[in-house]
Parts: structure tokens; C-alpha cells; sequence
């Protein structure tokens, strides 16, 4: 066995996760641990030691729960053959190493730069010096958008080139939005300014990031969150899902020029967030969630104020759905508009409702569960078009799924306690992994601590860093002017892929 | 249709009649009041994760505090955040709320250039960038024209292109990458126009304050029209921020 596996939000001494040669290690995790379907890369670093940098691989196991763990080291100056050249779901994650390391590749289909790091190997790249693909063709015409787009929305350019309305190839350059965030989780010493930055990885998932740090951070120091902690944290990520799905539905609405379902989908999500705030003060839950404690203990008046919320929402959601889910022509735009197969998600990889729109069952809540999931043996919602319509009524099915969710969770809410013992310091020399799935997918955090149980990395993954490459794949052959619709139904974080 | 007239019967007034009035629901953390109680300075200074926090006299700057609401939790006898969102002004001073001060924040008139309210009293639109925000300043943006805020009835309306836009609205602590497409963006814009930063990571840099990818060289050029603090910020202090920098004064 030459590799270690760990179950979701499990720490081990760092030492213990098996180091092998580049050969082996490419065997491994290109070969033997993704024979099936039911594993996939869920995070894929490289940390730097002095001279060297040591490359770990995490192998999420979907049937046994299970997250497989090998690492690699190796120097800058080595050129590998990439995993890429087999499974291209590795792509971003090779050029990432690419980028921060320079680790050379000598066949990777696509080694191009990821978000231009402050701390980029290369000190001499700038994100306006980014290599497009290009066709020389009289036929063929360029259309540059961004990096800042008509409405509110973060910046990324987005590159077409088209043979007339058609879109033969998009090319996404992202980096914009790079703050330096994973630097900073060592850099800042206090545990508020750490949670801080988790809530601001991507601010439209603050739940998601949030709850992944927390459980990971609790795991470093030996922690054991109890039942209302948990469940929290559970609520929260579904409440998100409720509110971030419903937004995504009025703005697809928006962008079929459906006016009606725009407004009331958009109002919609009003009192979801409202009810964060009247929960905690911040109608996106910044301030919620905090490791070994919250400061917002569940009370009796705010269970009757969500059965109230939820009554209310469920009435006119179901009311609009109706009417949107027959309008022929919304269905129009949607059907057939931006396909991912079930195929081409596996290659590429796609994780989260990316995923389970084309037929791939990749849901945390079911293979890796955490805080309070496993009492509700959550099965996937699986749609196989892989098209706008799937990716909506993805939606429309979520929402429902979490409000019954959140009324079994209200039928009993755990006592807070008041005798929680205080969160003690990292261990020594140890690894921890934790997965979450935010509303987006599958949310990654791993941490490593330092002889002295300080944090030396951090290694953030949002689900965005797996699917941006499925837009640019989903729009090919299709109209541009469907390209705002196919962006809007994938919605993918500009931040959390940025960091 | 008759489905489309039945939904609308169902939805009702959704918008909120008088903006400038409104109460926000809940335990909405805004402007915090600060008590003459003594109490340790270091152990309170050092709990806040952006340094908002000063002393002599003990203030909290909310242009850097992310109203996480941490230091009420932990001195609850000194200091208590309000429901009072009015909290937007054009005077950076003005955010830094000292001890013993309950006073509400408002826009000092003498900086507000006279043809602000000539040129835009009765029609103002925005181009908004976001420079490393969050997404979640930019949705309560979006959130501001919905059809509960429904901002659009005062005239103010975000639009696509800079050229229709009489100033900017920045987002996010502004990071190198985006630093120069954030000034390509605000010399398109015609003049005369403002510049409003929106939320604490645009004000000062909030969490990112001197983080090795940012760059706010772009900020020290130009006089700000408006700061709207918060974490994100929250719709009712934006427009009504901009209502208050945009009306007209005797």
C-alpha cells in the first residue's frame, strides 16, 4: 500500500502520507486509483520545502468515503510528463504547479498561466501578456469581453472566436480577482483573522468556505464540534443553497429576457437572506459561523420565524416554477443550449450540480458527509441533458430538497451547550483535509502545520477551479449570443478560482 | 397571461414604500456606540482581526471594521452595533466613531462639489468595477435594483458602459491584476464624475490592508464622493447614501 487514506476532516501526522518516486506516484494516481468513476482528483498541491517542492495528490473514494492520499518530491528544474496527458481533469491542477513553481511538463496539452499570483514563479508574467489561442482564418472573427462585463458582476476576460453567430472556441482568462488569500491564511496569526478570510474566499459562499475551515480547524486541534454546532453549520450551508439557487434562477431568467420570473425569483431570495440576518446580523451569513464556538445559538422564536419564512416561499416558489417550467419560450432558450455530456464531465472532471447536470453523481452530502448529513442519507439529484434546462432544474429540485432538509432539521434542534471546552492549539507536524459541499460543489480545504503546530500552508480549491473549463467547453457550436445564458446557469466563482 | 396576472396578484407590494425610513429586520450589526465604561484597551484592540480598533480615544474606524461584531460579543458593556444603516458619508474622518459619540454619521456638505446635485440630483448612473471584491458587495449592488429596494425609481441606475456612466462604484480591495483595467474604466467615464467605494475591503483594504497583491495607488489621485461601509455593504446604506450626496442643499 503506497498510499494513505483518510476519511473527511481526519488529521494525521504528515509524515505518515507515503512519499515515492515521480514514476510511482504518477502510476498511482493516474492508473490505479481512478480505475472507476466513483473517484476523482478533489485537490492536487505542491507545498515548497527548502530547494524542493513536495507535490500531494488527494484521490477523492465516492464508494468507500474515503480520500487517498500519496505525495512526490520533486525541484523545479525536473521536466515531468504530466497526468494531464491522461486524465484532463488534472489540467488546472498542473498548471497551477506550472505557475507557482515552474515545474515543467514536457506533455501537458494546455501549460498556460492560471490567475497570475503574486508570487508567480515566473516574476516576469503579466496577466495583459496572457497567450490566447489563436486561428488565422479570413473566415473566422474575434470577440474580446471583460475582464469587466456589462453588469455587477466580478471580472475574467472571456475570448471567442467565431465563424459568423457561432462560437467555435472560448478561451477564459481569470486571475483578476487574486488577493493572495491562501498566503495570507499563514500569514495572519489570529484564528478571527484566519475565519475572516474564509468568509471572504467567495462572499456568494460564505457558508461553504466558512464551514470548511471550521471543520478543518477544529480536526487540527483535536476538537470535537457537538450536536449544535453541527447543527449550525448545517443549516447554513442548506439556507445558502436555498438562497444562491433561487438568485441563479432569477438571473437566468434575466437573461432570456423573462422579466416576471426575474423579479419574483429575485425577490424571492430576499427573505432567505433576511432570515440570516435576523439570525446573526448579516444577510450573508458573515459573522455565523466560528470554530469551537457560535456566537448565534438557534432559539425557539427563530425556529417559528423559518417555518414562517419557508411556508411563505414555498407557496410563490412552486407558483412561478409552474409557470416557468411551461413557458415555451424560456424552454426554448434553455433546451439543447450549453451540453456537457456525460463523457466529456467525466473527462473534464466537473464536480457539484456541474457534475450532476450530465449524469454524474458527485455530491460530498452522500460519499464524504460531515456535521449533521449523515442522518439524512442525502441521495444526489442527478439530471442527464447537461444543458441550461438540466442546470435549472437542478436547481428547482435543490431548493426543494433543502427545504425539507431544514424541516427535519427543525423538528429537533439540538441544545446549545454551555460547557464547550476551549479550542486548544494545532498539533505538531500534521495534515488535515476537509470537504464541503457548498451550493457550487465540492469545496476543498487542506492544511499542514509546522514543528511547533504552526499553520504553514493552506491550500484552498473552490468547486469553480474544476468547471470554469466546462463553460468554455459547453458554449462551442452554440449561437453567442446564448453565451450570457450558459455563463448565468453555470455560475461559477471569479474569486474562489481567483484566490 | 392570466397565470402571469395571478402571480402578480400573489406577489403584492413587494417594495419598501419610504427608503430613507425603512427598519432593517433582525440584529443587523450598523453603527456601533462605544461607552465611557473602562475596560482593558490592549486585550480589546487586539481582538479585532482588521485593526479598526484605535485608541486615544478608544474609536472603532468603520472603514476597516468588518462588522463581525467580535468586540460587542466580548465587552458587551462597551460597545454595541445599532440598526442605524445610515452609515455612508463623503468624509473619510467621519467613520472613525469614538467612545461616548451617538450622534448619527451624515455627509458633510461643505465636500460635496456643487454640480453634483445640478448635474445628477434627478438622474445618476453608475458603472461599477469589481477589483478582488468578494461577490458579495457586488450582490447587494444587484440587490439594490431589485424590485424590493427598487433604486431605479430615484434615477439611479447601474449601466453596461462607461461612457453612459456618470461615476464609478469600486468593489474589493483592489488588486494588482485589476489595477489597471480599474483606471482604463474611470478614464472612459465623461466628467464631471464621482467615485464611491463601496464596502470596508474597498474603503481601506479591510482583511487584504497590505496584502502582497493589492494595489490602491489608484485611490490616492482622486477626492472619494463616498465611502458606504459594511461587510458586504447593505442596500438601504447605499441608496440612501447616494440620495443623501445627490439632493439638493441650501
Amino acid at each position: 500500500m503506497n498510499y494513505i487514506s483518510v476519511r473527511n476532516n481526519q488529521t494525521i501526522p504528515l509524515s505518515s502520507i507515503p512519499e515515492m518516486d515521480y514514476p510511482a506516484f504518477f502510476e498511482l494516481n493516474v492508473f490505479t486509483l481512478l480505475k472507476s468513476n466513483t473517484s476523482h482528483c478533489v485537490n492536487y498541491f505542491g507545498s515548497p520545502q527548502p530547494g524542493q517542492i513536495r507535490l500531494t495528490c488527494c484521490i477523492g473514494d465516492d464508494d468507500l468515503g474515503l480520500i487517498h492520499l500519496s505525495s512526490c518530491v520533486v525541484t523545479a528544474q525536473q521536466v515531468l510528463p504530466s497526468f494531464s496527458k491522461h486524465h484532463l481533469a488534472y489540467e488546472k491542477f498542473e498548471r497551477e504547479l506550472h505557475e507557482n513553481f515552474g515545474i515543467a511538463y514536457a506533455d501537458h496539452p494546455w501549460l498556460k498561466p492560471v490567475r497570475f499570483p503574486f508570487n508567480a514563479f515566473d516574476k516576469n508574467s503579466s496577466i495583459a501578456g496572457y497567450p490566447f489561442f489563436k486561428i488565422d482564418s479570413e473566415e473566422l472573427h474575434e470577440v474580446g469581453v471583460g475582464p469587466i462585463h456589462a453588469g455587477i458582476i466580478e471580472p475574467g476576460h472571456f475570448r471567442f472566436i467565431c465563424n459568423g453567430e457561432q462560437i467555435l472556441h472560448l478561451e477564459i482568462q481569470l486571475g483578476y480577482q487574486h488577493r493572495g488569500i491562501e498566503a495570507l491564511f499563514v500569514e495572519k496569526k489570529k484564528l478571527l483573522q484566519r475565519i475572516t478570510l474564509a468568509e471572504s474566499i467567495s462572499g456568494d459562499a460564505v457558508a461553504g468556505h466558512t464551514v470548511a475551515f471550521v471543520n478543518l480547524w477544529e480536526s487540527l486541534c483535536g476538537f470535537q464540534a457537538d450536536k449544535h454546532l453541527q447543527w449550525s453549520r448545517t443549516l447554513a450551508l442548506e439556507l445558502e443553497r436555498i438562497a444562491i439557487c433561487t438568485g441563479g434562477l432569477s438571473g437566468m431568467c434575466t437573461d432570456v429576457a423573462y422579466q416576471l420570473g426575474s423579479a419574483v425569483f429575485g425577490r424571492l431570495r430576499t427573505p432567505i437572506i433576511n432570515f440570516f440576518q435576523t439570525w446573526c446580523g448579516n444577510r450573508l451569513a458573515k459573522g455565523l459561523i466560528r470554530a469551537g464556538k457560535t456566537n448565534f445559538p438557534f432559539t425557539p422564536a427563530l425556529k417559528a420565524g423559518l417555518n414562517n419564512v419557508l411556508n411563505d416561499f414555498e407557496k410563490d416558489f412552486e407558483e412561478i416554477c409552474e409557470e416557468l417550467f411551461s413557458l415555451s419560450s424560456a424552454l426554448a432558450r434553455f433546451e439543447k443550449t450549453g451540453v456537457i455530456t456525460q463523457q466529456l464531465a467525466t473527462t473534464l472532471g466537473t464536480v457539484g450540480m456541474c457534475a450532476r447536470m450530465s449524469g454524474v453523481s458527485r455530491d460530498i452530502r452522500s460519499s464524504h458527509p460531515h456535521d449533521l448529513y449523515w442522518a439524512f442519507d442525502h441521495q444526489p439529484i442527478i439530471k442527464h441533458h447537461g444543458d441550461v434546462y438540466s442546470r435549472a432544474q437542478i436547481r428547482k429540485e435543490e431548493i426543494r430538497k433543502s427545504i425539507r432538509y431544514i424541516r427535519k432539521l427543525l423538528e429537533e434542534i439540538p441544545a446549545e451547550r454551555n460547557d464547550r471546552s476551549s479550542l486548544s492549539s494545532p498539533g505538531a507536524g500534521s495534515f488535515t483535509i476537509s470537504l464541503v459541499e457548498g451550493w457550487r460543489g465540492e469545496i476543498c480545504h487542506c492544511a499542514i502545520t509546522g514543528d511547533n503546530g504552526e499553520l504553514i500552508y493552506y491550500k484552498i480549491k473552490d468547486p469553480s477551479f474544476h468547471n470554469w473549463l466546462a463553460l468554455a467547453m459547453a458554449v462551442r457550436n452554440n449561437e453567442i449570443s446564448d453565451f450570457p445564458i450558459s455563463n448565468k446557469s453555470f455560475d461559477l466563482s471569479y474569486c474562489g478560482h481567483d484566490l | 397571461m392570466l397565470n402571469n396576472l395571478k402571480i402578480l396578484f400573489h406577489q403584492g407590494k413587494q417594495y419598501i414604500p419610504d427608503i430613507t425610513r425603512a427598519q432593517v429586520p433582525g440584529i443587523f450589526r450598523g453603527r456601533p456606540v462605544i461607552s465611557n465604561e473602562p475596560v482593558d484597551e490592549n486585550e480589546l484592540m487586539d481582538l479585532c482581526p482588521t485593526n479598526a480598533i484605535l485608541s486615544g480615544p478608544l474609536a472603532i474606524d468603520l472603514g476597516k471594521c468588518i462588522f463581525c461584531g467580535e468586540c460587542a460579543f466580548a465587552f458587551p458593556g462597551k460597545i454595541k452595533f445599532t440598526t442605524d444603516y445610515k452609515i455612508a458619508t463623503n468624509e473619510r474622518r467621519q467613520l472613525i466613531i469614538p467612545e461616548g459619540q451617538g450622534q448619527p454619521i451624515e455627509l458633510n456638505p461643505m465636500l460635496i462639489r456643487k454640480e453634483i446635485h445640478q448635474y445628477f440630483g434627478g438622474s445618476l448612473k453608475l458603472r461599477q468595477v469589481s477589483a478582488g471584491g468578494d461577490n458579495s458587495c457586488e450582490l447587494e449592488l444587484n440587490a439594490c435594483s431589485n424590485v424590493n429596494f427598487d433604486m431605479g425609481r430615484f434615477g439611479i441606475d447601474f449601466v453596461a458602459s462607461p461612457r453612459h456612466a456618470d461615476g464609478i462604484v469600486i468593489t474589493g480591495p483592489i488588486t494588482k491584476n485589476m489595477a489597471l483595467p480599474l483606471q482604463i474604466c474611470y478614464d472612459a467615464i465623461p466628467q464631471p464624475k464621482i467615485i464611491i467605494l463601496a464596502g470596508t475591503d474597498a474603503i481601506s483594504g479591510g482583511i487584504f490592508e497590505g496584502g502582497p497583491a493589492i494595489d490602491r495607488s489608484f485611490l490616492s489621485k482622486y477626492i472619494i464622493d463616498l465611502y458606504v461601509p459594511g461587510n458586504p455593504i447593505h442596500p438601504l446604506t447605499f441608496i440612501n447614501g447616494v440620495l443623501d450626496l445627490i439632493k439638493k442643499r441650501h
